[in-house]
């Protein structure tokens, strides 16, 4: 199955009845997949929308409704969402987003790239709010996730950002999926569905009490603290007995995962560590992992992104080298076992 | 005594923040009432925008959510699709519905959403204070057309209902004005049908009001309203602008 | 053990399914696999290709840059993958289709006449099977009754068209 159709699969078993989206490559599987289950069925709604912006606010719509809804895009797609993102983290309307994406700024490539990173972990849109992002490696993951986004959502009640690029999206692997889907999902308490045997309730954003917006705002800070606590994940690959770990998240992991496999072969004490989420960022594992390791090797497709993360993690703790790549452009895990070893005998990580 | 005259029950007891001859006030009582009147009020969700209805929600007292600028259209559509049972309305002025929410209204109209459009016409940008809107006349004067709106450099006055007319998924669109009671009760019947519309799956119904801004006409209540009969409603002119629901029974 | 190979051909000649079903078999014998297609504007101008990668260990990256095997259906694929391919690798040709010598002499190449045979079997677009038949033959990358089991899930149980396609896998394994 490919990337886009697993995540589409595991949203319909999570419940997902309404998609919206608008046609981008490399993402295109995912809407498609939506429209052949989702269109002309009962309780279930899919709309190939006019703009990502209008599909963004039918998510906004329908989870104010109550329902798990979720749009999809790719990177110039997502930049258009982003007003509407800040919309449901203000509002607090659980929903999923997915990002498969590509090469940019600007129209960029359709390849797979890594330079979403800042503007998905710092909010993207406007306004002082968080989104959680989850980084998936592999297909099954994709799907695994998508469903952790599902509940995440309604857990926290905040818009979760799936974060793949456009190889992971078309690729296929073998996957799994543990769970069926529901038949029909308790309508979330909070939603907007007409003021039957109860007041009417209004969602809304903007207040002309300054004092009102300082309380919302702490409100939100409290519940990304939460989050932050609770919710960090990370991967550990080799990292027990390493001498240089290798940070890397999503698609570069997985490349960076081969490449380590390469360089134990050579007798290199080489590990990674691979947040699974990329906000909140998985920080006190890493400042744990900096106790028994001194050395860090951040690997990205982007030119030094989540590298801000693992600096400030460490808190000037580590020693940290990058090795970027500017996206387009998939490095093989040979060309990431170069700088490996470089960066190896360099540190005298040999000695 | 015997009572004739009361709040609506899906009016909340609150003061109107808008000025003083505003067509908001008027509008709001009367989408109340039809909505009292339909028996609605627990399956009405209302979108209102930024703009100067952008409190809407403490006057409808029925489920409200606060939609982005233009983006009323796709908001609404989420929740119908999402919740076919409720009543959807947006309620959207201007610039929020002929400008940056074009797409989202166009697109709408044309897949035949099932739902309300309450499309204020007050011809500038109220909430941000008198800018000029998509529907500012020629000649007019804002703070952002301070020649006056010439075609050759600001465009002509867009007429969003005769363009939406032209889409296949709307059913109803009809304009109306709320300068004059007679004009009020033919308002208040044509949201009436817009709302009967969609209660009965007819698909997108849109009622364009003409409404006064006296603040940013500069005008007392009693010129706007002459000015919308004088001047106005020369260029937007009120009537049915198309019926396929098949009815028949105009006003 | 890491294997991957490259499937290229004109869009239309089935390289896309010559893929899908060596990943599909090589799931089904219970193998790590990934499979990726050339996608978006990398398939405008009518060739087409996928990757296919399987190991017994967890694979780090789906794309090729020196695959052990290509399959080349077409003349512009052969020149597109000729020097991608490793050393001591196999280059599998549709020598019905590709006339031009190949300059390379640290590889094996493997030719298959795939048209020739598909039209004497009664429909030239066969050869695609064909081509895969020989590439099991010789790769030994899986068995040749997993592909052929393959072909149900590929074909969603289309009997007649398993049968087709099952008669060139099995011809085209024959021939080399
Ligand atoms: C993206 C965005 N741009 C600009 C604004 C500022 N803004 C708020 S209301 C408004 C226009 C209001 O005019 P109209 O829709 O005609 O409604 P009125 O206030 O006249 O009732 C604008 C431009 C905004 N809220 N969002
Ligand atoms: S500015 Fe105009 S539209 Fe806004 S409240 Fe005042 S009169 Fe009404």
């Amino acid at each position: 199955m490919t990337g886009n159709a697993a995540i589409a699969e595991a949203a319909i078993r999570a419940g997902c009845r309404c998609y919206f989206g608008y046609p981008i490559t490399p993402q295109n599987e995912l809407t498609e997949y939506m429209a052949a289950h989702l269109s002309r069925r009962e309780g279930c709604a899919f709309i190939q929308a006019e703009s990502e912006i209008s599909a963004v606010n039918m998510v906004y719509g329908a989870s104010v409704a109550g329902a798990r809804a979720m749009t999809s895009s790719s990177s110039p797609g997502i930049s258009l969402k982003q007003e509407g993102i800040s919309y449901l983290a203000a509002c607090q309307l659980p929903s999923v987003i997915v990002n498969m994406s590509r090469g940019g700024p600007g129209l960029g490539s359709i390849s797979a790239s890594q330079s979403d990173y800042f503007q998905s972990t710092r909010g993207g849109g406007h306004g002082d709010y968080r989104t959680i992002v989850l980084a998936p490696a592999s297909v099954q993951e994709l799907a695994d996730l998508t469903r952790r986004a599902f509940e995440l959502a309604d857990k926290y009640l905040i818009p979760v950002i799936i974060l793949g690029d456009g190889m992971l999206g078309q690729m296929m692997e073998p996957v799994e999926f543990k769970h069926e889907a529901p038949s029909a999902l308790p309508v979330r308490a909070g939603a907007l569905r007409g003021a039957k045997g109860r007041h009417s309730r209004f969602v809304r954003t903007f207040t002309s009490n300054p004092a009102e917006l300082e309380e919302v705002n702490w409100s939100l800070f409290r519940r990304y603290q939460l989050i932050q606590k609770q919710e960090a994940s990370c991967e550990n690959y080799l990292t027990e007995d390493a001498a240089l770990v290798v940070t890397a998240f999503g698609i570069a992991a997985r490349i960076a995962k081969g490449a380590i496999k390469q360089a134990r072969a050579l007798g290199l004490r080489v590990g990674m560590f691979r947040p699974v989420t990329l906000w909140p960022f998985p920080s006190e594992q890493l400042k744990e992992l900096s106790k028994r390791a001194k050395y860090f090797l951040d690997f990205e497709m982007n030119m030094g992104q989540m590298i801000d993360d693992v600096r400030l993690a460490l808190e000037g703790g580590g020693d940290v080298s990058f090795y970027g790549r500017p996206g387009g452009v998939i490095p093989n895990p040979t060309e990431v076992l170069r700088v490996i070893t470089r960066v190896y005998h360099q540190k005298g990580l040999n000695q | 005594m015997k009572k004739i005259f009361s709040r609506p029950r899906s009016l909340k007891k609150a003061v109107f923040h808008y000025c003083p001859g505003c067509g908001h006030s008027i509008i709001h009582r009367i989408t109340c009432e039809v909505i009292d009147e339909l028996g609605i009020q627990d399956r009405a969700i209302g979108v209102p925008p930024p703009g100067c209805s952008v409190f809407a929600y403490y006057y409808f007292d029925v489920d409200m959510v606060e939609s982005a600028h233009g983006r009323g259209a796709a908001v609404a559509t989420g929740i119908k699709r999402a919740h076919p049972e409720s009543v959807v309305f947006t309620y959207q002025g201007d610039g929020d519905l002929a400008a940056i929410g074009t797409a989202e209204t166009l697109h709408a109209a044309n897949r035949g959403e099932n739902i309300t459009a309450i499309f204020i016409n007050n011809a500038v940008y109220g909430m941000t204070g008198g800018q000029m809107a998509p529907t500012t006349l020629l000649g007019m004067k804002t703070t952002t057309s301070p020649f006056g709106r010439e075609d050759k450099y600001e465009g002509h006055p867009i007429k969003m209902s005769e363009i939406l007319a032209q889409v296949n998924g709307a059913c109803y669109i009809e304009r109306t004005a709320v300068n004059s009671p007679a004009n009020i009760r033919k308002t208040q019947k044509a949201i009436t049908r817009a709302f009967r519309n969609q209660i009965e799956g007819l698909g997108y119904s849109l009622v364009e009001i003409l409404s006064p801004c006296p603040t940013n006409w500069k005008m007392s209540p009693v010129e706007a309203w002459q000015w919308i009969d004088d001047v106005m409603s020369k260029e937007f002119p009120l009537g049915l602008i198309k019926d396929t629901t098949g009815r028949g029974d105009a006003h | 053990m890491l294997i991957k190979t490259v499937f290229a051909g004109f869009g239309g000649q089935g390289v896309m399914s010559m893929g899908l079903n060596l990943a599909q078999a090589a799931m089904m014998e219970g193998r790590y696999v990934t499979y990726l297609p050339a996608y978006g504007a990398e398939v405008r101008g009518g060739t087409a290709n996928c990757t296919v990668s399987v190991s017994d260990e967890e694979i780090a990256s789906p794309v090729a840059s020196s695959p052990a095997f290509v399959v080349a259906l077409n003349q512009p694929s052969m020149i597109k993958f000729q020097n991608k391919i490793q050393s001591g690798g196999i280059f599998f040709l549709n020598s019905s289709l590709i006339k031009e010598p190949l300059l390379r002499g640290d590889i094996e190449i493997v030719q298959v006449p795939a048209n020739a045979a598909a039209e004497d079997m009664g429909s030239v677009k066969s050869a695609n099977m064909i081509m895969l038949g020989a590439f099991i033959k010789k790769s030994n990358l899986v068995n040749l009754q997993t592909l052929i089991d393959a072909l149900a899930v590929a074909l969603k149980g289309n009997k007649k068209l398993i049968a087709i396609n099952k008669n060139a896998l099995t011809a085209g394994y024959e021939l080399v």
